[in-house]
């Protein structure tokens, strides 16, 4: 009887399981990533198992690259498309509302719509609520203007990722949280150890089956990029109301200490990114949202770059023009963070605290 | 581009791990290498795709094996499941050259990994591949690429020109001429020829589904025997193991292969038991399983267990066929479900208490039955009730070519001047009978680093 790789394949978690029984029959892939060690110790491959598998993914495609059952062969291994798929699935379905989600991760075009709506926004804004007087941005637009805006449209969004995260981790029965669960996932993540291929040799993605630490690296550069620029902010913000010490900061204070760098670490490390995906084999990730993947990582490069252009363009005509474009972009951002792959590096993050292993 | 008229320095024929090795080492040396890999590019590698692990030899910890294993325990485990049918000689070579190999493959992009749960029991003598046998075989193609080494895929080699002793010239199947000083024959055995298989063991054999690589047809092995080439070997024997009779014809590799033997009770198609399931330990009788599945009609048997042995052995790919009496299961499986019922209750009449205890001969037997189980044998008794084909699963045939201790391939008149083999095609020196893991890499790593040395000092 000839093994049929069509008929069980209805939905995305099928087709993952079916695979997924192949790698557990094999194991050949052990040593590349955490998925095959939590994979082999499953007593049952029921779809919460397999949701919590397919985040713990990073999409280094080691195994790909090593499966003897790739296609062509009648097996038809494809594990990083299948998991991307079932990840995939998972953002859209347990975002709210789920229409939203699957428009923004599939369409690049949409994300440009609404970086557009997110300046028009601020423009609107900067002409209506013109302030008085201020220093610096603020004489753009107000603090308390730029408060009202960003405040709820930096937790909002959280709030809906907190709660569609609340939901996958019932449905992974990801079990009680332990502090050691954070950091185990911590250290993880920022060593971006899923991408390493086990050994440190990295990965198998720009390269095909020769590894390479560029993916690693370039997210890496974005990832602590986009962490220091958080930072930035946070501790402007307790500049502002904590020491009573607003905007603008020289190029010596923390905020600017710390957004200059990660700004240009973002910029790079998503510049590089592009140009590795690019290069990378679209068939072995989740082909229908390419283009929302491709625009996500252009829109955090454009909040980057005119980020920075805004911090050159101190004291230019050109400041309140390219204000309204950073913000729109970060408005843009935030707002779409539960419904773009920003929501990537929240799910990630929960499937490692629960990737507990034994010893 | 190459003036088609100036001869390659060494010839390649094949594109699997004893090959890749061969073509490493005369590159290295400085010779201009062309390898010819009858297989497209997707399937390069031939069975070397297909394996695990490099069984080595070592005198204290080194890279992922813990321990030691001393040159004289190894060849004493290749005695053991080769019965003695090796050439001493080249046993101790390989197994000897097997420690410094280990550090070669790894500075040639080869990775290990620690031993892969469920194989604890290879862990001081086998290091895994990280990513298997394909992982390996992509390292040595970059390798290769980047010694400047010419490749050719689907270049399918149909004559080895061999005039007064010497090769002259490689002749492709499009009719293409190969012009080369040396040629290394690394193409493998001809396990994948069913008419072939079909010839030396009867008609059954078209019956046998092939575990690796449909590119392993033999022709390079048949044209050097034409020619007068010496060969080693039974010519009428094959490796094969019993694994689910579902798997494809050829090509399905590792996750094929069934545990459940000891656990089961196995009957051939009308019903009835034939061998003693609990005869040895998992997967020291494994070999054996294969012949004892070949010899019944239709060369396919059942292996039946209840819910208690579930989780004793690795899953496998396909889902058992289940039922809650034995009958049924018999039904499902295609067979008479009351012979089958009946001989598993004449069997659970036979089974006596004892501490079961599935991973050491524990010596719980059946009483009167024939043939007997004599491990392992507790009543299956508790529904669900689970059933798998059994199909032979060849993986290698031992017909070969003979060699010297330096690779160099041998004819009734004494060694052909300017021709090596290494791998599959010449391992029945070696491997007379039977088979332990991870040995065939290391034959086909050692004799290819010596093939692919002597013939690029050959033609330099």
């Amino acid at each position: 009887m000839p093994y049929d790789t069509t008929a069980t394949a209805a939905t995305a978690t099928d087709e993952a399981r079916r695979q997924l029984e192949i790698c557990n029959a094999c194991r050949y892939c052990e040593g590349y990533c955490d998925v095959f060690p939590a994979l082999t110790r499953l007593s049952q491959m029921d779809p919460g198992a397999i949701s919590h598998l397919a985040s713990l993914c990073h999409n280094c495609r080691g195994c790909y690259y090593a499966c003897q059952y790739s296609p062509p062969h009648e097996f038809a291994l494809n594990l990083p498309a299948a998991l991307a798929e079932v990840r995939q699935q998972d953002w859209e379905d347990f975002a709210r509302p789920q229409a939203v989600a699957r428009l923004f991760h599939r369409s690049g075009l949409a994300l440009a719509a609404a970086l557009v709506a997110g300046f028009a926004v601020l423009f609107a804004a900067i002409a209506a609520l013109r302030p008085e007087s201020g220093e610096g941005f603020y004489a753009t637009l107000s603090h308390n203007a730029m408060v009202a805006i960003f405040a709820p449209a930096f937790v909002l969004p959280l709030l809906a990722v907190g709660l569609s995260l609340r939901a996958w981790w019932q449905a992974i029965e990801g079990g009680p949280v332990r502090w050691a669960d954070v950091t185990r996932a911590a250290r993880a993540a920022g060593r971006m150890r899923n991408l390493d291929g086990g050994q440190g040799q990295g990965c198998n993605f720009e390269k095909e089956d020769r590894y390479s630490d560029a993916r690693r690296w370039a997210h890496q550069a974005t990832l602590w990029g986009f962490l220091m620029c958080f930072a930035a902010t946070s501790v402007a913000t307790l500049m502002h109301y904590g020491l009573n010490w607003p905007a603008p900061y020289g190029f010596w204070s923390p905020p600017k200490l710390l957004g200059v760098p990660g700004g240009i670490l973002l910029c790079i490390g998503t510049g590089w990114l592009m140009a590795l995906k690019l290069r990378a084999d679209p068939d072995l990730g989740a082909a229908r949202v390419w283009g929302g993947e491709m625009g996500f990582v252009a829109l955090l490069f454009f909040v980057s770059a005119t980020g920075l252009a805004l911090y050159a363009a101190t004291g230019t005509a050109a400041v309140p023009a390219l204000l309204a474009i950073h913000l729109g972009a970060v408005l843009a951002f935030f707002l779409l963070t539960p419904y773009s792959k920003m929501v990537h590096g929240f799910y990630r993050f929960a499937a490692l605290m629960a990737d507990r292993r034994p010893g | 581009m190459t003036d088609p008229g100036t001869p390659w320095d060494v010839a390649i024929v094949g594109g699997g791990n004893a090959a890749l090795c061969a073509a490493i080492e005369a590159a290295e040396a400085g010779a201009r290498v062309i390898l010819l890999e009858a297989a497209p590019r997707h399937m390069r590698g031939g069975n070397s795709r297909h394996t695990r692990n490099f069984r080595c030899m070592h005198q204290g910890p080194l890279s992922v094996l813990t321990d030691t294993y001393g040159e004289d325990e190894y060849y004493d485990d290749l005695i053991r499941v080769t019965g003695g049918k090796t050439e001493p000689e080249l046993a101790r070579l390989a197994i000897r050259e097997s420690e410094s190999a280990l550090p070669w493959m790894e500075s040639h992009g080869v990775r290990f990994q620690p031993s892969l749960s469920g194989t604890l029991s290879l862990g001081r003598t086998n290091a895994f591949f990280l990513g298997g046998g394909k992982a390996l075989v992509n390292a040595y193609y970059a390798t290769v690429e980047d010694l400047g080494v010419t490749i050719r895929y689907e270049a399918k080699v149909a004559h080895v020109h061999i005039e007064s002793g010497a090769f002259r010239w490689l002749e492709l199947e499009s009719g293409e001429r190969i012009v080369a000083r040396a040629v290394v024959l690394a193409s493998g055995g001809f396990q994948a020829d069913l008419d072939w298989l079909a010839r030396a063991w009867g008609p059954a054999a078209r019956n046998f589904l092939i575990r690796g690589t449909p590119w392993n047809r033999g022709e390079v092995l048949r044209d050097m025997l034409d020619q007068g080439a010496e060969s080693v070997g039974d010519p009428t024997q094959c490796h094969a193991v019993a694994i689910d009779g579902r798997a494809p014809k050829f090509d399905g590799g590792i996750v094929t292969r069934l545990d459940c033997v000891p656990f089961s009770v196995v009957v051939n198609r009308d019903g009835a038991r034939f061998h003693d399931e609990g005869q040895d330990v998992w997967p020291k009788r494994y070999a054996i399983w294969g012949r004892l599945v070949a010899a019944q009609p239709d060369q396919v048997a059942y292996a039946v267990i209840d819910a208690k042995a579930r989780g004793l052995f690795m899953p496998s790919v396909f889902p058992p066929e289940t039922a809650d009496t034995v009958e049924e299961l018999g039904t499902r499986l295609g067979i008479d479900g009351a012979h089958l019922a009946a001989t598993v209750d004449a069997y659970n009449a036979a089974c006596r208490p004892g501490t079961f205890h599935p991973t050491e001969l524990d010596g719980v037997a059946t009483e009167g039955l024939e043939p007997p189980k004599t491990n392992w044998a507790r009543p299956i008794d508790t529904p669900p009730y689970y059933g798998y084909t059994l199909r032979p699963g060849v993986t290698f045939t031992y017909l070969g070519l003979k060699v010297s201790p330096r690779a160099q391939v041998q004819s009734g008149h004494g060694p052909l001047t300017n021709v090596w083999a290494a791998g599959e095609i010449m391992a029945g020196s070696i491997l007379g009978q039977g088979y332990l893991a991870g040995f065939g890499m290391t034959i086909g790593t050692v004799f290819g680093r010596i093939a692919g040395q002597e013939a690029a000092a050959h033609a330099l």
